[in-house]
């Protein structure tokens, strides 16, 4: 009887989390659309999370890209279809691995970041202190980052993709001999507008995420986590990992929506 | 102007707040003094309404801070000024900009009058030359004045002060209580002040209240509390007096220092 009790109790307090959670994602969205948008903390969260992310998404594509190269070369050359790894890179990168490897690179790089800066201003009361100035929170502290991610998330997941396929070329046609024309002449046949678009859904809605996870983990801090600079690298640390998850959930659900 | 009416606050099970009742009138400084953990912080914010009760009241000026709410809850916060324990500076902003936060967001003023104002309050604090450092670049009184500035640029017309001297030696401490009372002669706001600071405390308010076991134990004017022969009162007023008296007399070595190095430190 007491285990069942237990669980309940566990149950419970989980579903008001999501709960919580769930109020927190709408009032987000309710804000953006209520003026005044704090415009220049916008620019500033677009440059640090889209621009100062740029390297890491330039390199990881890159690598993504040759490793496709040589993966997809050994396998289509084994039913001879090696002209063929033009679309296989393409479409992998433009529907699969540009919008997820670029949402959890900027989970890690910006998303635990913004948890912690959030989590600090939490503990340190200066959330508190806004409030009590009559300013709203959400508008200060949320509603720019979903903005700028919204802006960011697609571009950074273009330059992924960008990078990426250069990458196979690079690999493909440079170091295993596929001829150039094939390479890019059958990715422009393979690849339309929807996959693209498949792509840019993808990078939207797990930019969406990482905000989502990142600030509500930050702007809770100390609440649902334990106070002081534990109770910040546990929010961090539960925010990368809550929002890795949920990227690679929500690409299945997309994935399947969208086959 | 604040009406704090049988104030029931629970955490984790334990009763924090069992039944507090408290009025404070217009233009009066009470002193909240307790215990560590008797719920003194806890009733503060209960006031501002970052905490609701589980049962009983608080009326601002004739709103109930309960059920108060977006806009109606905004425009009463517009008229209230709060000093964090730990100052609660933007640690991203400048003092300068941490002052005129407030002003840029919530007023319609030029740029000129913002700076005008901010350079103003800074001096009534007596922190000018400090105006564009950070706050990890300055000491904890002087966070604690930059804090007081930012809360007094707005001209509240209710200060509520959360152990506005923790963490500072008594010779700060005291700096920071004498310009508490200094800007209540200026601005003559109402206020509460939650402290350990006790007796020094006494010369700057009107009543003391004392939190003990989550009700208020005791609610009366400084003399009649130092007088008190209520056994509770005269184990926190007498002991933290008798610590004080020890520091002055030389029991405790507080080093000797000049105005001019006060002003720096604090």
């Amino acid at each position: 009887m007491n285990y069942i009790r237990t669980l309940g109790a566990v149950s419970l307090v989980y579903l008001r989390r999501m709960g919580v959670m769930g109020l927190f994602l709408l009032k987000t969205f309710f804000y953006v659309f209520v003026p005044p948008l704090k415009f220049t903390r916008v620019l500033k969260q677009i440059r640090f999370i889209g621009l100062q992310s740029t390297s890491v998404i330039l390199l990881t594509g890159g690598f993504a890209g040759m490793v496709l190269g040589f993966q997809g070369f050994y396998s289509l050359s084994r039913f001879g279809s090696d002209a063929f790894l033009g679309p296989m890179v393409g479409l992998s990168l433009i529907k699969e691995l540009g919008p997820v490897l670029s949402a959890l690179m900027v989970t890690g790089r910006a998303g635990s970041a913004i948890t912690a800066e959030i989590g600090i201003m939490r503990i340190s009361e200066q959330v508190d202190a806004l409030e009590l100035m009559g300013l709203n929170p959400y508008r200060y502290l949320i509603v720019p980052n979903l903005i700028a991610v919204v802006i960011s998330m697609p571009l950074l997941t273009a330059m992924f993709d960008v990078i990426g396929i250069l990458g196979g070329y690079l690999i493909g046609v440079k170091l295993l001999g596929v001829s150039a024309g094939t390479y890019f002449g059958e990715m422009a046949s393979y690849v339309d507008m929807k996959d693209i678009m498949e792509g840019i859904y993808k990078s939207l809605s797990f930019g969406v995420i990482i905000i989502w996870v990142c600030c509500y983990k930050g702007f809770y801090t100390g609440i649902f986590t334990g106070f002081g600079a534990e109770g910040v690298s546990k929010a961090t640390t539960q925010a990368v990992v809550m929002s890795s998850v949920l990227i690679l959930l929500w690409d299945y659900v997309m994935t399947s929506l969208l086959f | 102007m604040i009406t704090i009416d049988g104030l029931y606050k629970l955490f984790d099970g334990k009763d924090v707040l069992r039944g507090v009742s408290l009025g404070v009138k217009k233009g009066e400084v009470i002193a909240l003094i307790g215990g560590s953990g008797s719920g003194k912080s806890v009733l503060l914010k209960h006031v501002v309404g970052l905490m609701k009760p589980d049962r009983g009241r608080v009326i601002v000026d004739g709103m109930d801070m309960s059920t108060l709410r977006g806009r109606d809850l905004t425009s009463l916060r517009d008229r209230l000024g709060f000093l964090f324990q730990g100052g609660a500076l933007f640690d991203s902003m400048t003092v300068f900009e941490n002052v005129a936060f407030p002003l840029k967001e919530k007023t319609k003023l030029n740029d000129e009058l913002i700076r005008e104002r901010v350079f103003n309050e800074l001096e009534n604090v007596g922190l000018s030359g400090s105006e564009y450092k950070y706050p990890s670049q300055i000491s904890g009184g002087m966070v604690k004045r930059a804090a007081l500035a930012r809360a007094l640029v707005m001209d509240p017309e209710i200060m509520l002060f959360d152990e506005p001297t923790t963490g500072l030696d008594p010779v700060i401490g005291a700096a920071i209580l004498n310009l508490i009372d200094s800007c209540h002669k200026r601005l003559s706001f109402t206020g509460i002040i939650v402290t350990h600071e006790v007796p020094k405390v006494f010369d700057i308010v009107d009543r003391v209240a004392m939190l003990h076991e989550g009700i208020i134990w005791v609610d009366d004017t400084p003399e009649k509390l130092m007088s008190s022969s209520e056994p509770i009162v005269r184990a926190f007023v007498g002991e933290s007096a008798n610590s004080s008296i020890r520091h002055q007399s030389g029991n405790t070595v507080v080093p000797q220092r000049s105005q001019g190095e006060i002003n720096e430190k604090i």
